[in-house]
């Protein structure tokens, strides 16, 4: 099938989308709306990531895709493919290798570098949404940095918990500034955020915001001074590569209940085991 | 702050609906540590004027001045959002006559009472629930409540838990409408007895719109006596209730049972 | 002190009953009346002929059609028929007491803390209000384990005295008594007889009705009428 444009959007919607990326770089953690398409995957599949990517996607750039850490799963297969027909670009499972990286629910934990670019699929931008149901009350307090009710969010948590149970899209505060969702990544990888070299891209399709974190931007997680934030641990260590600083999947062997913990980003591990 | 500046000053504050007049040309002046009755039948236009006071409608025609904490007045009309939005979280509160407009659904009795603080920074969860559960014990909540859901509360509970999560920023002005209105006569009665306690106690001002008279008598030490939008009479408390002038006033009192 | 510490002058005051087709009650007509520091002016009128309404008008719950009343406060004088409401309540607070024949109970306030609550104006630090208002209770014959309850439910005569203690508890220049004998036995005419005589002694100007000869023969410097000649007591 010739007739789609290359990385499957007109030329157009890719600059409406790219001059909504670059408002959201001016403004880290902000949200842009922009016109989000029709895309041949359904909404909470990563509509809004495949566009950022078809976006920024150039006939030089070597192109990742990871759900939940892993190249190998059926949607990160399928976005790779797509990729693949209407760009042919070259595609790779190495972290390092990459220039543009797509990814559901993980951050890699090869170290990102300078130059490289990830874009997360996000479901629900807006981490004011389980407090006020108005769009037009969220937008004010955005606009006018009312954010102490975020830790009426943690609060709850605490009373409820002990602890603070949030432990995926856990709320930021970007540049000092902004409110943000990170997407569902899971607390563990809240830490890469801050200050990565890499340039990070929010993508949600059904709900039509993009939001950027430019490189080298602080991004602090929200907590309280006496319950600070923490990051999970493990107490065992990757079954495969024996890595102990990994986020870790943990696997049903058999039906007597063994289980096996491995790392959830399968470049790392193979990477690790000299693959 | 000097003492002879007014917290809160209005001047010629209209509202017209077209050619409707939710209420004309009233003027008040309403000094720290004073308690201001409105009073009037359905109506009579007191809460429009506690509407356009408070900020919350914007009057056709008239002025209104706050003084800041460190003596600055400002024009409350003319305040951009964000810093109006800040006053009504902080130096100003609201207690509404159903309290469930003034609580926050789904979250807490802690959490309510906490938000104000959090929203002005509070970032240690151990002391903002030791002030919540301080602010529990002073509206007479037990403390073995706090993380319940404010649903979960009669209505003299929610009440006094609005109160409770207005006050905890110590604001020094407070709008109440009818906050004793659909409560039983016993709740009524405690709840006033907590409210009078702690005005006196803060030194709040307060402006307290209401129909019913024991309430006033009870609360307030100025009374403002509203009907058709206007005002018909103004003076001390027990001025206005002993020995009322306007027609309408002797009619409101007398037809009172023990006012 | 030299000069007087109330001046009435002139004062007119009538009831317009809206409410009853708007028939007028004339109550005062003309009332001139000067006090003196150490002054216990009695009013002599019988009845029902506005001795209350007098005093009720001095204090400013009342608001006369003519006339004057002027009062030394802070060192200025105030016409309390024409002064703004907050100047009526700092007068109040500080310069006029009142004690009127019957206790404005608010449930749930110990009465302990309604008889020292007129200190709170003038300053004076809890423990010593505390101090002074056991002190005035005990004096008037208050049993101790009622200090901590609301006067709610207390006896005609109980409440009379937590009224009297509330009245006396702190020193105004100017006190208005109407009927503070009222309710009261024997043992607590005298000691009401007792109070005004140590207001008298720190130079109080007192105006009041006295009922009851016994009491008011026994404070009174001067009798007079509401509108006739001042009479020598």
């Amino acid at each position: 099938m010739s007739a789609y444009n290359f990385a499957f959007l007109d030329e157009q919607t890719k600059r409406m989308i790219r001059r909504a990326l670059l408002k959201a770089v001016a403004i880290p953690g902000h949200q842009v709306p922009f016109g989000s398409r029709e895309m041949p995957l359904s909404y909470g599949w990563g509509t809004g990531g495949v566009q950022v990517t078809a976006s920024v996607i150039g006939p030089d750039d070597v192109f990742k895709v990871i759900d939940q850490g892993a190249d190998d799963t059926t949607n990160a297969v399928s976005i790779r493919q797509f990729f693949e027909r209407t760009t042919r670009v070259r595609t790779t499972t190495r972290t390092d290798a990459a220039t543009l990286i797509q990814t559901r629910h993980r951050i890699p934990e090869t170290p990102l570098r300078k130059g490289q670019i990830v874009v997360f699929q996000v479901p629900i931008p807006e981490p004011l949404r389980w407090l006020e149901p108005r769009e037009i009350e969220t937008r004010k307090m955005h606009a006018l940095e009312e954010y102490g009710v975020m830790h009426v969010r943690l609060y709850e948590d605490i009373t409820r918990h002990g602890h603070v149970e949030t432990a995926y899209d856990y709320p930021v505060l970007v540049n000092g500034r902004y409110l943000m969702r990170p997407s569902p990544i899971p607390k563990f990888d809240n830490p890469k955020l801050d200050r990565n070299p890499a340039l990070l891209l929010f993508g949600a399709g059904r709900e039509k915001r993009i939001y950027a974190v430019p490189p080298y931007t602080p991004v602090r997680s929200l907590d309280f001074e006496d319950h600070p934030f923490t990051v999970e641990r493990w107490d065992h260590t990757c079954a495969l590569c024996g890595a102990s600083d990994a986020f870790m999947d943990e696997i049903v062997v058999d039906d007597k209940g063994g289980r096996m913990f491995v790392c959830s980003d399968t470049d790392y591990c193979e990477r690790r085991r000299g693959r | 702050m000097a003492a002879d500046v007014p917290l809160l000053r209005a001047r010629g504050v209209s509202k017209l609906y077209g050619t409707r007049v939710g209420c004309r040309d009233v003027g008040l002046d309403l000094w720290p540590g004073e308690v201001l009755g409105i009073v009037g039948e359905s109506g009579s236009g007191k809460t429009t004027l506690l509407g356009c006071l408070s900020g919350r409608l914007v009057p056709t025609a008239g002025s209104v001045e706050f003084t800041l904490r460190g003596g600055t007045v400002v024009d409350v009309l003319q305040m951009p959002e964000p810093a109006l939005r800040k006053l009504a979280r902080t130096d100003w509160g609201v207690v509404h006559q159903n309290p469930r407009d003034g609580l926050r659904a789904g979250v807490t009795a802690g959490a309510n009472v906490g938000e104000r603080l959090m929203a002005l920074g509070a970032r240690h969860y151990g002391r903002i629930r030791a002030e919540a559960l301080d602010w529990l014990d002073r509206v007479e909540i037990d403390r073995g409540r706090i993380d319940d859901w404010p649903e979960t509360f009669s209505s003299g509970m929610q009440q006094r838990l609005q109160i409770a999560r207005t006050l905890v920023t110590r604001p020094r002005l407070v709008f109440m409408d009818e906050p004793t209105g659909g409560l039983d006569v016993s709740v009524q009665a405690r709840l006033l007895d907590l409210v009078r306690g702690l005005t006196a106690d803060l030194g709040l001002s307060a402006i307290i719109v209401t129909h019913d008279l024991a309430v006033t008598r009870l609360l307030a030490h100025r009374l403002l006596v509203m009907r058709g939008g206007e005002v018909v009479e103004s003076g001390l408390t027990d001025q206005v209730l002993d020995d009322p002038q306007h027609p309408y006033t002797q009619l409101l009192v007398s037809s009172v049972l023990q006012p | 002190m030299t000069g007087p510490a109330l001046v009435v002058e002139g004062l007119y005051k009538t009831f317009t009953l809206h409410t009853q087709g708007g028939v007028e009650l004339p109550v005062l007509h003309g009332v001139d009346l000067t006090v003196f520091p150490g002054d216990c002016v009695a009013l002599m009128d019988p009845s029902g002929s506005g001795k209350s309404t007098l005093l009720r008008a001095i204090y400013a719950n009342y608001r006369p059609q003519r006339g004057r009343i002027v009062v030394a406060h802070d060192g200025r004088l105030v016409d309390m028929a024409g002064a703004g409401p907050r100047e009526l309540l700092a007068v109040r607070s500080r310069t006029i007491g009142y004690v009127s024949q019957f206790l404005r109970v608010i449930p749930r306030v110990p009465t302990l803390d309604v008889v020292i609550e007129p200190l709170r104006a003038f300053g004076v630090p809890r423990e010593t209000a505390v101090e002074r208002g056991r002190a005035l209770l005990e004096r008037l014959r208050i049993p101790e384990r009622l200090w901590s309850l609301s006067p709610v439910t207390f006896s005609g005569g109980e409440q009379q005295r937590v009224n009297l203690a509330r009245g006396f508890i702190a020193d105004f220049p100017i006190l208005l008594l109407d009927e503070p004998s009222a309710s009261l036995d024997a043992a607590g005419r005298a000691i009401v007889i007792e109070l005004i005589r140590s207001a008298r002694e720190r130079r109080a100007a007192m105006v009041g009705a006295f009922h009851d000869r016994e009491v008011r023969e026994a404070v009174a410097t001067r009798a007079v009428t509401l509108h006739g000649e001042a009479e020598a007591a």
